[in-house]
């Protein structure tokens, strides 16, 4: 018995690859002299290949769906004599053509069609010539000489690996950095087929990136950030948690954020503004409308609760459970998202200490908090433990300086390490 | 085992002395519809002419299974190329029994059931397209010119040898077989007005298989192509190419009319290339099945079948013997398609020059010894 490989031919004049798309046979199968094999796609068609043996179907060497290169076998076939025998299941999978027939170059494909080596550049004869010949310098060398590039025998050398230790899978033997890096560290595993997946952009992800882009591209901001001693909010929620008029009503240090960045707005009222371009103007808003960055099924949005500055403490705690609730639940209404003037990103939920957070487009200032985190912080000249946050706040250069930036932040750290000196100056 | 004997078959003409050939309602010459009947106006011995239709049959028949072998061996990579005559076998095999045999063919590039019954074999037949030769075979011994693949410049070839044979005073007849496509290039009209113009012995044979690659013939003409004739002074006939019999009456009147010196003609025979353009080609992506399903209607080996049970003239004892020998055949051609190894390249220099000159000697030892150097 004998097991004959087809080779990947080059059905279209210069091709280099197909896909194996409908494999027609299975191991075990009897083939005839051009019967069907399989199914492949060319850069140029969906073409059948006919088997150039008869025999069975041993093996198939490529899968369904794999791109395989011209030359590469793509099946086994036994011929002759016993091959009507059924595969045995049991015995291990004949390893590479055990005889790859160097002289296999009888039937040689030529032309366009497959050559089973690469082509090489063949060894010279030593040149004839007058002056005697030399001992040659490695007389008792029975292997052959080791094929490799320059920098690769370096890098054997650097790894301290024998170069004639290393089997070779390039062309004509010749080592590869691969073969090199697999003989030190063993083979890498072989790799899936992996592509990468393109999704259509659209909807929230399309709106995002876009108003993204425009407030990064027109609004030079600037960030500036803030470690605050959160320990007196943190001490505030509780107090409210318990407060029977807060019964069933979520609270948290976002709401006492809320609270001191509009008691910021209040005191520095030019930080809830906008810049005009066309009109070359700064718009003041009239009221604070505050928006509150939300992950949400839909995607990032950024609804926000009108008027923000006239709700009691109690009507702003409800308002934004209710509009976090409703971006979870993916209903948020275009109004909500219309309309803001300032906005609160949350991203210590995440566990992140702190960014620089892109502006709102249309927006002045973006509160940035990050991770309640207990912390060493001194006291009375003592470490002790607290409950701190990292704050950061952007804003638009263009009509908040600095200064004003600096004080409207410094006032949101003020508010949340004494929320009840806060309020009680409110 | 049987040998197929590819010698050129002695065939008599049932149809000499014949004048007017019937017309099917298309307009073209046909004897035989596409279900195999014989047109009750052929008048001809009927067993001269059972015994011409075995032997087309047997010719389309063995160009069909080598054919199909060639092609299945570009699929195993044993080829570089191939470009199926599929379909069009009785208007190359119809045509070429026409004519004698030492009438001068100069081939396009798919006539290989006409090159087949003059006896050019299947190692010469495709070690072109093995890459193992720049042509085929000697164009002498079987007066069939080697393929050309520039479009059309066959024509000219002919043209010019039919000027040559005219002068010599032979009376040999030049054939040129084209497609449609080469109909669209200069060289066609060039050559046709020549030849016509100096009464030249030729007969132009277009086989219109409907596709010059992907460009339908709706594409390339306005008139149909035989037509041009009577605009260039060419006798001109119209002929069902998938009929072998019309092919061969057809040829036959038209090759003793330019024998007779009466000058060329030109046939175009309506056939369908059953295959892609070449094996590099998809058909799928141009044309639809509902086409090739309606040609395949009209397949030429399947009507002369048809004719000859429904005359009577064949039985299973002969379609076994041409199934016997159409597989004896592609056995053949599979052998000896294996058996072809490229050349030495140091031949290249012999065949330059008849009288080698100095230059090329020394050039040819200078790379003989430059091979000499290597170790393998």
């Amino acid at each position: 018995m004998s097991v004959q490989q087809f080779r990947l031919p080059d059905v279209g004049e210069g091709l280099t690859e197909a896909e194996i798309v409908t494999w027609r046979v299975a191991p075990g199968d009897p083939v005839g002299l051009n019967d069907i094999l399989v199914d492949i796609e060319t850069a140029k068609a969906v073409v059948e290949l006919p088997s150039p043996y008869a025999g069975v179907v041993d093996r198939l060497l490529a899968e369904e769906g794999q791109t395989v290169e011209v030359g590469s076998p793509i099946i086994a076939i036994r011929t002759g004599g016993d091959a009507d025998a059924a595969p045995d299941a049991a015995s291990p999978p004949a390893e590479e053509p055990a005889e790859e027939p160097a002289e296999e170059r009888t039937a040689v494909l030529v032309g366009y069609g497959v050559s089973a080596q690469a082509r090489t550049r063949r060894p010279r004869r030593a040149t004839p010539s007058v002056r005697p010949a030399e001992p040659a310098r490695r007389p008792h060398t029975s292997r052959p000489p080791v094929l490799t590039k320059p920098p690769l025998r370096k890098l054997a050398k650097d790894l301290g690996v024998e170069l004639a230790d290393v089997r070779g899978s390039g062309p004509g033997g010749r080592i590869t950095r691969q073969d090199l890096l697999d003989h030190t560290t063993g083979p890498a595993p072989v790799a899936e087929h992996r592509s990468d997946e393109r999704l259509p952009v659209r909807g929230v992800r399309k709106a995002t990136a876009a108003a993204m882009v425009a407030s990064a591209f027109t609004a030079p901001h600037v960030t500036e950030f803030l470690t605050v001693d959160m320990t007196g909010t943190v001490e505030f929620v509780d107090r409210l948690k318990q407060d029977p008029s807060f019964q069933g009503i979520k609270v948290s240090p976002l709401l006492v954020a809320s609270l001191a960045l509009l008691d910021a707005i209040r005191r520095h009222p030019d930080v809830n503004a906008r810049w005009d371009e066309e009109n070359q103007e700064i718009v003041r808003f009239a009221d604070v409308n505050l928006g509150i960055a939300a992950a949400t099924p839909r995607g990032l949005l950024v609804p926000n609760v009108k008027a923000a500055q006239t709700l009691p403490v109690r009507d702003l705690a409800v308002a934004l459970n209710e509009l976090a609730a409703t971006a979870r639940e993916g209903r948020t209404r275009p109004a909500d998202l219309a309309g803001g003037t300032v906005t609160i990103t949350n991203i210590g939920v995440f566990g992140v200490d702190a960014g620089t957070p892109i502006l709102n487009p249309g927006e002045a200032a973006i509160l940035c908090l990050g991770a309640l985190r207990r912390m060493p912080w001194v006291v009375d000249e003592q470490v002790v433990p607290r409950w701190t946050v990292q704050l950061s706040l952007s804003f638009d250069h263009r009509l908040v300086d600095g200064e004003l930036g600096s004080r409207v932040l410094a006032h949101v750290g003020r508010f949340l390490e004494d929320p009840l000196w806060g309020l009680a100056l409110r | 085992m049987t040998t197929v004997d590819l010698a050129d078959p002695p065939v008599t003409n049932p149809f000499t002395g014949t004048t007017d050939l019937p017309r099917a309602a298309e307009g073209w010459t046909q004897l035989v519809t596409p279900d195999g009947r014989l047109h009750p106006d052929v008048d001809v011995d009927r067993d001269a002419l059972g015994r011409l239709t075995r032997d087309l049959y047997r010719g389309m028949r063995l160009a069909r299974r080598l054919d199909d072998e060639a092609f299945a061996l570009q699929r195993q990579g044993e080829l570089g190329l191939w470009l199926q005559c599929r379909g069009q076998e009785a208007a190359q095999v119809g045509s070429v029994a026409a004519v004698r045999a030492d009438d001068y063919v100069f081939p396009s590039y798919r006539e290989h059931a006409a090159a087949l019954w003059r006896g050019i074999g299947p190692a010469d037949l495709l070690r072109q397209w093995r890459g193992v030769a720049h042509s085929g075979w000697d164009p002498e011994p079987y007066s069939f010119h080697i393929y050309t693949l520039v479009l059309a410049a066959q024509l000219l070839h002919a043209t010019g040898y039919a000027l040559g044979v005219q002068r010599d005073g032979s009376d040999t007849v030049v054939v040129t077989y084209f497609g449609d496509g080469a109909a669209s290039e200069g060289d066609a009209s060039e050559a046709m007005n020549i030849a016509a113009v100096n009464a030249a012995p030729m007969v132009f044979f277009c086989q219109n298989n409907q596709w010059a690659i992907s460009t339908p013939t709706a594409s390339q003409t306005r008139t149909p192509i035989h037509r041009r004739g009577a605009g260039f002074g060419l006798r001109s006939e119209w002929v069902d190419g998938n009929d072998v019999l019309a092919v061969y009456a057809v040829t036959s009147a038209v090759t003793e009319h330019a024998r007779a010196g009466a000058g060329p003609a030109i046939v175009e025979a309506t056939t369908y290339r059953m295959g892609g353009h070449s094996t590099s080609d998809d058909p799928t992506r141009y044309r639809t099945d509902d086409e090739l399903e309606a040609w395949r209607a009209r397949d030429p080996l399947a009507r002369v079948e048809a004719l000859m049970r429904a005359e009577g003239w064949s039985d299973e004892t002969f379609l076994g013997q041409i199934q016997a020998e159409a597989d004896e055949l592609a056995d053949r051609t599979r052998r000896e398609c294996l058996a072809l190894t490229a050349p030495d390249l140091a031949d290249a220099f012999a065949t330059v020059l008849s009288d080698v000159p100095q230059l090329l000697r020394e050039e040819r030892d200078a790379f003989v010894a430059y091979r000499g150097s290597f170790l393998d």
